[in-house]
C-alpha cells in the first residue's frame, strides 16, 4: 500500500507531548500501524515517558520534557519508525475477540430500519451483515471506555444524522462512517441507534473499570429482545453475556 | 477528623493532582485547575502536594469543624471568616472544634481552595481523588457532605505571599501539530489580539472573545479526530478560541492553533470573566525552560511560609497560633501524607 510522502510524520503536541501519524484518513492500515507503533512505545518506555494512547491513525506519547528532551524524544521515534515498515506490522499482542449479544432494531434500536435504508439494504440484510462483522475498537473516546469501531464495508459508510438523536441508553450500537460506537453511558448522538446490547464499557469501582482495550476485536450477534431481557436479569459482570475469547497473536 | 458542610456553591469539587495513565481509555486527567493553589496549600499546611483538596468556583460554602483541625485558603480570594471574624487568605488557620468558616464569593480570580491538614481522604479512584464530572466520576460537593480528612499534626498559622495568576494577562503558547492549518497571517493576528475571557467557562474549558473577525483555519475542514492536550486552543466553527483545560475530551475534531504551556494553565483558569488574555508564542526549548522555572518555583514553595503577624484584633489570627488548645510544633514541617 502507497501512502503520501509526508506520512509517517512526527510533530509536537503542545509542550509535552508527541504524536506519530500514519495517515490523514482512517483506514484498516493506518489504525493497525499507530496500534502496532504504540505497542512498541510501551515495550521500550524509556525514562521521561508518562502515558501512551493512539487515536484513528495516530500513536501519541506524552512526556516529561524535564527527563526526556524534545530532541531524544523525537530520536526515539523516528528509530522506532525506521524499525520497520509499520503499515505492514502485526497488532500487538493480548488482545481479545468480544461477541456481544445484540438485538438489532425493534423499539430498542428504533434506526435500524432507516440505517439499512440509508445503506440502500432491506433491514434484514443490513441485520445479517452487521452481525457477522468483525470489527476493531480502532480507539476508545469522547466518554470513558467508550470504543469507536471499525472498519465496516463501505455500504455503511452513512452520514451522520443532521439532528441530534436526543438520547440512547448505555449500551447503545450506533452506526455511521462506516463505523459503530458501543456508548458507555446515556448520551445524545448524531450517529443512528441500530442496536442495543447490555455490555458496560465503562464500570467505576469494578476491577477492571475498563472492559476495551484498543486493539480489541468486536462482534455484534443478533439475539431477541427476549434474550436481552434474560441477560439483563443475571448481567453480573457487565459483559451483557458477551464471549470472550484471547485472540492469537 | 471532618468538616461538616453547611452551605455550597453550585461547583465545588474534590480535586487532587489528577489522574494520569487513562487517555487510551477515553478518560482525561481532571485535577485541580490551579496547581500552584495544591501547592501552596501543601506548603502551608507542611504536607505532600498529592493531597486532595476542595476546589471552589465562584463561591464557597460554610462549614463546621468536627473537631479541632487545621485549614489553608489558597487561589482566589474569597470573603471569608471564621466564626464572623475575617481570616486571613493565603494562609493556615487553626479550626476548633464546632467552629464554622465561612466562604462567600471569589474576589479575584476564579477557583478558591480549601485545604485541610491530612487532606480530605475520601475514597481513591484509579489512584486519584480528582472529582471529573463530564465522565461522571464522583460529583460536585452537596450540604450535608461530610469531608474526612486524613492523619494531622503540626502547627497553623503561616501566611506566604501572593503568587501572581488571577487577572489574566500573557499566557505562554508553542506551536502544535495543527498550528499550520492557519495560515501566518492568522498566527499573526492571534498573538497581536487581545482576548477576555468568555462567560462560558468550566472545568472543561474555556471560552475567549475578541473585536474583529475570527481565527479559521485555513479551507475546508475534514480533520480526523486527535489527541487533546489540556492547553489546547480550539477554535470552534465561529473561530472563537476555546482553551481546554483539565476535563476536557481525549480526542477532538476541531482545529488547535496552539497550545497553552503547562505552567500557565493556573493563570489562563484564575483568569475572571471578562478578564483580559494575550498570547505568546515561544519555542520548544523556551517553552522548556519555562515549565522547569515553574517547577523550582512550586518546590520552593514551603521555603517561603512565614508567620502570620500576630494581630490582637484579627480574633482568627490569633486562633492560629493555638492560644486555647493544642501543641504548637515549630520544628514539624516536613511533608506528611
Amino acid at each position: 500500500m502507497t501512502h503520501a510522502d509526508q506520512f509517517p510524520v512526527v510533530r509536537n503536541v503542545g509542550l509535552d507531548g508527541m504524536l506519530v501519524t500514519f495517515a490523514d484518513t482512517m483506514t484498516e492500515t493506518s489504525n493497525r500501524a499507530a496500534l502496532a507503533f504504540r505497542g512498541m512505545m510501551e515495550a521500550e518506555r524509556p525514562a521521561g515517558v508518562v502515558e501512551t494512547s493512539t487515536s484513528l491513525a495516530s500513536a501519541y506519547v506524552r512526556f516529561d520534557p524535564v527527563q526526556l528532551s524534545h530532541a531524544d524524544c523525537e530520536i526515539w521515534l523516528r528509530r522506532l519508525l525506521a524499525d520497520r515498515d509499520w503499515y505492514a506490522a502485526r497488532l500487538p499482542k493480548g488482545r481479545k475477540l468480544w461477541r456481544v449479544p445484540t438485538v438489532y432494531g425493534t423499539d430498542l434500536a428504533p434506526q435500524l430500519e432507516d440505517a439499512a435504508a440509508a445503506a440502500g439494504l432491506s433491514a434484514s440484510e443490513a441485520v445479517a451483515r452487521l452481525a457477522a462483522s468483525r470489527v476493531r475498537v480502532l480507539t476508545i473516546g469522547f466518554a470513558p471506555g467508550q470504543p469507536y469501531l471499525g472498519p465496516l464495508e463501505s455500504a455503511f459508510d452513512i452520514p451522520r444524522l443532521k439532528e441530534l438523536n436526543p438520547m440512547v441508553p448505555e449500551g447503545a450500537l450506533v452506526l455511521a462512517i462506516s463505523q459503530f460506537v458501543l456508548f458507555s453511558g446515556p448520551t445524545p448522538t448524531g450517529w443512528r441507534h441500530v442496536g442495543q446490547t447490555a455490555f458496560r464499557c465503562f464500570q467505576p469501582g469494578r476491577d477492571p473499570t475498563f472492559a476495551l482495550n484498543p486493539g480489541d476485536e468486536m462482534q455484534f450477534v443478533s439475539i431477541s429482545p427476549d434474550e436481552l431481557a434474560d441477560i439483563r436479569s443475571r448481567n453480573k459482570d457487565g459483559y451483557g453475556g458477551a464471549e470472550i475469547e484471547e485472540i492469537e497473536a | 477528623m471532618s468538616l461538616r458542610v453547611l452551605r455550597i456553591g453550585p461547583a465545588c469539587t474534590i480535586q487532587d493532582r489528577g489522574r494520569a495513565g487513562y487517555l487510551d481509555q477515553g478518560l482525561s486527567r481532571s485535577g485541580a485547575a490551579d496547581l500552584i493553589a495544591l501547592h501552596e496549600g501543601a506548603a502551608l499546611l507542611g504536607q505532600s502536594p498529592e493531597l486532595a483538596a476542595l476546589e471552589m468556583a465562584g463561591m464557597g460554602g460554610e462549614f463546621e469543624a468536627t473537631q479541632d483541625m487545621r485549614i489553608a485558603l489558597t487561589g482566589a480570594p474569597m470573603e471569608c471568616s471564621i466564626d464572623g471574624a475575617p481570616a486571613v487568605w493565603n494562609a493556615s488557620h487553626q479550626l476548633l472544634n464546632g467552629q464554622r468558616l465561612s466562604l462567600g464569593a471569589v474576589t479575584r480570580g476564579s477557583y478558591g481552595y480549601l485545604h485541610l491538614g491530612g487532606g480530605i481522604a475520601t475514597e481513591l479512584f484509579l489512584a486519584s481523588r480528582a472529582v471529573h464530572l463530564t465522565a461522571k466520576v464522583g460529583q460536585a460537593v452537596q450540604v450535608g457532605d461530610v469531608l474526612p480528612c486524613g492523619p494531622d499534626s503540626g502547627d497553623a498559622g503561616q501566611k506566604l505571599p501572593q503568587w501572581d495568576r488571577l487577572q489574566g494577562g500573557t499566557l505562554h503558547v508553542v506551536r502544535s501539530f495543527q498550528s499550520n492549518l492557519f495560515d501566518e497571517a492568522t498566527l499573526t493576528r492571534f498573538e497581536q489580539t487581545e482576548f477576555n475571557r468568555g462567560l462560558r467557562a468550566n472545568r472543561m474549558g474555556m471560552q475567549l472573545d475578541s473585536d474583529g473577525e475570527g481565527f479559521a483555519a485555513k479551507g475546508q475542514l475534514n480533520i480526523l479526530s486527535e489527541v487533546i492536550t489540556p492547553g489546547d486552543i480550539q477554535m470552534t466553527g465561529t473561530g472563537n478560541p476555546f482553551i481546554l483545560l483539565s476535563e476536557c475530551q481525549t480526542t477532538g475534531g476541531y482545529p488547535r492553533i496552539a497550545t497553552v504551556l503547562p505552567c500557565d494553565l493556573p493563570r489562563a483558569a484564575q483568569t475572571p470573566a471578562g478578564g483580559a488574555i494575550r498570547f505568546k508564542f515561544v519555542t520548544l526549548d523556551e517553552a522548556a525552560e519555562l515549565q522547569a522555572a515553574f517547577a523550582r518555583d512550586l518546590a520552593r514553595l514551603p521555603s517561603k511560609t512565614e508567620a502570620l503577624v500576630r494581630d490582637p484584633h484579627d480574633i482568627s489570627d490569633l486562633l492560629s497560633y493555638q492560644l486555647i488548645s493544642g501543641v504548637v510544633s515549630a520544628t514539624d514541617k516536613g511533608e506528611r501524607q
